[in-house]
Parts: structure tokens; sequence; C-alpha cells
């Protein structure tokens, strides 16, 4: 399976009347589980998000082209 | 500064009550005569109901405010007379370009949908709207138009409201059953009623500046991130007619907003953005700070608030006047009726019901996109940065980048007005949407689906044929027809053909509406008067259309 680079994100049993809601529900979330944590705190959160994800997602070719494409342009 | 429009002056007229002509009492009384009032007013007029609208003042909106408005905001504008002037009148943009600092990131060609009348967006300053409109109202001999006309006090008890307003001539009582708020953010009956709205304080601020380019510029939306001449802030250029383009500078919270607003500390900002060489003149500047609030209700007994009164949005996404006016198009009819006596004012509740659930929906998108925009944390920044750092090669990040989402009509799925599906259906046009709009023909004539529906309910009978005739469907139907609410019974069909005396045919020869509406023989759709689907069915049964429209109007036993 290669790294899906397309809009992915959906909700089971929620229905959908525009393209931009899946994500822009995705995004709230991501930022709402940042409200009120320092810098540090914030850090140590997305890295357990992206061991949680990444143990989720499992195929480690997978994981080396989202780590190669993550590390381009920084 | 420069200007491109001349304000009109509309005259004072001293009214029938300081002229001798004693204390009146009027069925509906509009307070604010802005694009949202006169929409209510003009609706209201044209379907029979006297109107009398008070506004303080004695032109249209000074700056041009309100910049775009929608799809469906159009929509209800042609019902009212005034969509095609602001059509005519306003620009359709479809490129929008994304800036992040130096590169663009993406661009989006919002071409129009195919085979709907009304472009998805169009920009027009808010003054053309509210002139045209002020011309429709004009028009209309039962709604009494009254500039120069304070409120300065309010007292709503029972079925119905008295005022106090100030003229040039002093102050006179005036007596309403109905009274429709439509004075704005800063609503003045709102606070003598001392009614609560609540919400957040946006700890920005934003410098509007509207431009004439002395030369040709693309008709285009730019949106840049953090941009080298205006680091660490957001900048929107947008296109309105007259060759004015709006630009929008997101300044801080401490930035001081009279200093800011100095032509000579503006002029450098636009110079440093659109490059020297480029001519252009001020025509208007302000600096702004916004809310995200709603009433709890916009319902008060005989008082029913409207557009900015009611709820107001960050403007990021064109959610202020298009809400507004869709709020007229869902209350109109819901107040004819109770007025008339053929619904209980039970249904004006589902007005409140109906519109906060807009609201609501509103506002969480015009929140997403204010935070997208203006993170408030260093974690929120590095998210939004590294999504656009990704947006330039990759779909997904591009599909969460978020300067604005075009307004769209809410879809009232939870409405206690629909009638549930009992019938297995595809598409999009479920109990509670706004109806799609689709090519027909009537008569031999090209026509809009949403030309020729609405303003009653009907029930769009799908069918093979027109000319096959069930006398006694119609017989039923004919039944129906003749209740207080009178339900018109509408063919539908791609072919042509000779439909029973005094019933209209659409013809849907391209196949649009079967398609949008996934019709097939025998499919019926009960429609509310503002172009809402109430209910539909695989087949017709009045009993069950009966029943629907009691739900509909709140006349269940």
């Amino acid at each position: 399976m290669a790294l899906n680079l397309s809009p992915n994100f959906n909700e089971p049993g929620k229905r959908y009347f525009h393209a931009f809601t899946p994500g822009d529900d995705f995004y709230e979330a991501l930022i709402d589980t940042h409200r009120d944590l320092n810098d540090e705190q914030s850090a140590m959160v997305n890295a357990k998000l992206v061991l949680l994800l990444a143990n989720h997602v499992g195929d480690i070719a997978v994981l080396r082209e989202a780590m190669r494409i993550a590390r381009q342009d920084t | 500064m420069l200007s491109t429009y001349q304000y009109p002056k509309y005259e004072y007229v001293r009214p029938p009550e300081q002229s001798g002509g004693g204390q009146q009492r009027y069925p509906v009384v509009v307070v604010g005569a802005g694009p949202v009032g006169l929409a209510a007013a003009i609706e209201l007029a044209q379907s029979g109901v006297p109107v009398v609208v008070l506004d303080d003042d004695d032109t249209v909106s000074v700056g041009s405010r309100g910049v775009c408005y929608a799809k469906r905001a159009l929509e209800v504008l042609d019902r009212i007379g005034v969509g095609q002037p602001c059509v005519d009148k306003g620009v359709s943009w479809n490129v929008g370009r994304t800036f992040f600092r130096e590169q663009e990131v993406y661009n989006f060609n919002l071409l129009p949908q195919s085979d709907h009348k009304r472009p998805g967006m169009i920009n027009l300053q808010q003054y053309y709207l509210e002139e045209f409109e002020v011309r429709r109202a004009k028009e209309l001999p039962n709604l009494d138009l009254r500039f120069k006309n304070k409120v300065v006090s309010v007292n709503a008890q029972g079925a119905g409201a008295t005022l106090q307003v100030e003229t040039p001539d002093g102050i006179y009582t005036l007596e309403t059953d109905w009274l429709v708020v439509a004075d704005g953010a800063r609503s003045g009956i709102r606070r003598m009623m001392n009614l609560d709205i609540d919400g957040k304080i946006f700890k920005d601020r934003f410098l509007i500046a509207d431009v004439v380019m002395k030369a040709d510029f693309p008709h285009e939306r730019w949106f840049w991130f953090d941009p080298p001449f205006h680091p660490g802030q957001s900048v929107l250029l947008h296109r309105q007619s007259d060759s004015v383009y709006r630009i929008d500078f997101q300044l801080g919270w401490d930035a001081d907003p009279e200093e800011e607003k100095k032509p000579e500390k503006v002029i450098p900002r636009i110079k440093a953005m659109l490059g020297d060489e480029r001519e252009f003149e001020l025509e208007w500047v302000s600096v702004y700070t916004f809310q995200c609030r709603r009433m709890n209700a916009f319902t008060h007994g005989h008082v029913l608030f409207v557009g900015d009164a009611a709820h107001q949005v960050s403007p990021f996404g064109a959610r202020g006047a298009n809400s507004g006016i869709q709020d007229t198009d869902n209350l109109c009819w819901k107040l004819k009726l109770v007025i008339e006596g053929k619904a209980p004012s039970s249904l004006l509740d589902s007005y409140s019901e109906e519109r906060v659930f807009a609201a609501d929906e509103n506002l969480m998108n015009s929140t997403r996109s204010t935070d997208f925009i203006t993170p408030k944390s260093k974690t929120s920044l590095m998210f939004r940065n590294a999504t656009l750092s990704l947006a330039r090669e990759h779909s997904f990040a591009r599909a969460l980048v978020n300067s604005g989402r075009l307004s769209v009509p809410a879809i009232l799925t939870e409405s206690s007005l629909n009638t549930p599906d009992s019938d297995v259906f595809g598409g999009d046009m479920v109990p509670g949407a706004p109806m799609d709009d689709a090519p027909m023909q009537a008569q031999g004539q090209d026509v809009w689906l949403l030309d020729n529906v609405g303003r009653r309910f009907m029930v769009l009978l799908y069918v093979k044929d027109p000319a096959h005739d069930s006398a006694e469907l119609l017989k039923a139907f004919k039944t129906l027809a003749s209740g207080p609410l009178a339900p018109e019974l509408v063919l539908v069909s791609q072919k042509t053909g000779a439909a029973p005396q005094g019933i209209r045919v659409l013809e849907d020869r391209a196949g649009r509406f079967a398609e949008r509406f996934d019709a097939k023989a025998g499919t019926a759709y009960l429609i509310r008067p503002d172009q809402h689907v109430a209910a539909r069915w695989r087949a017709l049964d009045t009993d069950k259309v009966a029943a629907a429209l009691a739900r509909a109007t709140c006349n269940l036993p």
C-alpha cells in the first residue's frame, strides 16, 4: 500500500453535505487536543500522537515514506 | 478620498401619526432598513402583508462593508426582485490564489456549478444591494419605508409591541402586532429589551481598505499567510465592482486603530503589497474587531430578531449578510401564515429553532476559519504552517487550508417541521435541504426551477407523461388544495404533454431534476414556501401529504 496523500477524513455514521467538512472536523479536534497545554506538554502530546498513529498504520514502508516527506523543506 | 459611489439621500416624509392621523396599529413593523430588514419587508409586502419599516438614517450603508453574496442569498434576492440588478452590477470571480510567505501554495478555480441559475458567489459593495432594495421597496404600495425614524423605546408585552419613534418632527407612538428587529450587531432594540447575546470576542484587529485600482488588475481573490510585506499576519485582496478592491490586513490586538486608519500609515502598507508601480486611490478605510455570538432564541413573544441583531460571525466566509437574508427567507412565510390564522404562533418557534441551528453552523465554520487564519498558540501556528507547507504538493493538505469556506445554506436535517423519509432516496435533497436549482422548460420556454417553485406549499410530482390523467389522484388532491394552506400540485416530467386543466407542468428535458432529486415516476416532494424540502415519497398519497403539511406548519392535532 502506498502512502495516501489524497483527502481521506471521515467519521463512521456521519453524513457530509460539503467536501470541506470532514477535514475541518479533524483539524478542530486536533487543535482542541492542545487546548490549555504549554509548549512542552504540546510537544509531548504530538510525539505520542505520532507513535499511536504509526502503530495503527503499521506498514513500515508507508511510514518511511511519510517520514521522508515530513523532513523535506525543514 | 476618492469616491466611485454617490450616496443617495432619501427623503424624510412626516409620518401620518405626526400629520394629524392619530395613533395606529400595524400588523408588522420592521426596525432597520439594512440589507436584511429590507429583504424581510419586501418579502412580506409582496406576499400581501402590509409593512412599516423604520430606519434612523436617510441613506444606504456608508463604506462597502458586506462584500460577498452567495448563491442561496441571490436566489432569495431573485424572489424579492433584486437578484438581477445585483448580479448585473456585481462581479463574479473564479480564481483564488493562496500564498504562504513568498510562494503561491496553490490556486483554485471556483467554476460555477453547471445548470444552476446563480453562481456560487458574487462580490458587490453593500450600498448597491441596499439601493436596489430601496428601489424595489418603493414599488410596493403596502410597504411604508420611513427614513429618519429612530426607535427610542420599545414596550413588548403580550400580543405586540408599542414603540416610541423620534423624527425631525418630534416623538410619536406606534403599535404593532409583530416587530421584526433588523437593527444590526449593536441592536438598540435588543439592548432596550435587556436581552443577552453570548459568545466570544476575538482578540485581533483588522484593517479594511477599499482601493480603486487605476490600471487593470486580475479579477481574483488572493490570500496571503505570513507574507514578506506584512510578516506574521494574513492579508486578503478581493475585487468588487467599479474597479474597487477590498484589502484586509490582519493587524494583531495591540495595533492602535486610530493610528492605523491614517492614510500615511495605510498607503505604504498597500504599496508594499502591490509594488510601487501600481496606481491606486483610497476609497474607504476602517479598523474592525469582531465577535462570534448569538442570542439564545431569535423569537421573544411577538418580537422576532433577524440578521446581525440575532447573530454575529467573523467575516471569514461571508456569513453575515448571507445568513441574515436566509433568516428572512425562513421567517416571512411563517409570519404570514400566523398573521392569516393558518398556523399557530408556535410555528414562529421553528423560525428560532431552524435559524439557531443555521447560526451555529455558521459560527462553527467561521470560528474554524478564524482559528486557522489567526492561530492562538505556538502549536496551532506550527500545525497551520505545516499544513501550508504540505499543501503545495499534497491534495490532502490543500483540503485542510482554511482561508474562509464558501457560505452555503444550512441543511435543516434536525428540523421538527420535517417528515422523516420512509422511502429510500439517494442524493442530498433530504427533508430540510434547500432545493437545488435545475434548468426546466415550461410552456415552451426555458426557465429555472427555483424561479418557478416556492412562495407557497407545493407538491412536485414526477410523472412519466403529464397527459396521463389519474382522475382519482387529482380529485383527492383537489380536496387538499381547497384547504387553508392551498398547496399547489405541479407535475415534473421528462416528456412534453398536456396536463389536465389548471395543472402546471415543468419539463425536465435535460434530466437534471431527476438526477438531483433522485426522482422516478411517482416520486413526490412536498416543498415549503422557502424552497426547502418538507417531505418526499416514492408514491403520492394525499393523506401523507396532508399529515406532512400539518407537521410543516405546526398544525398537527
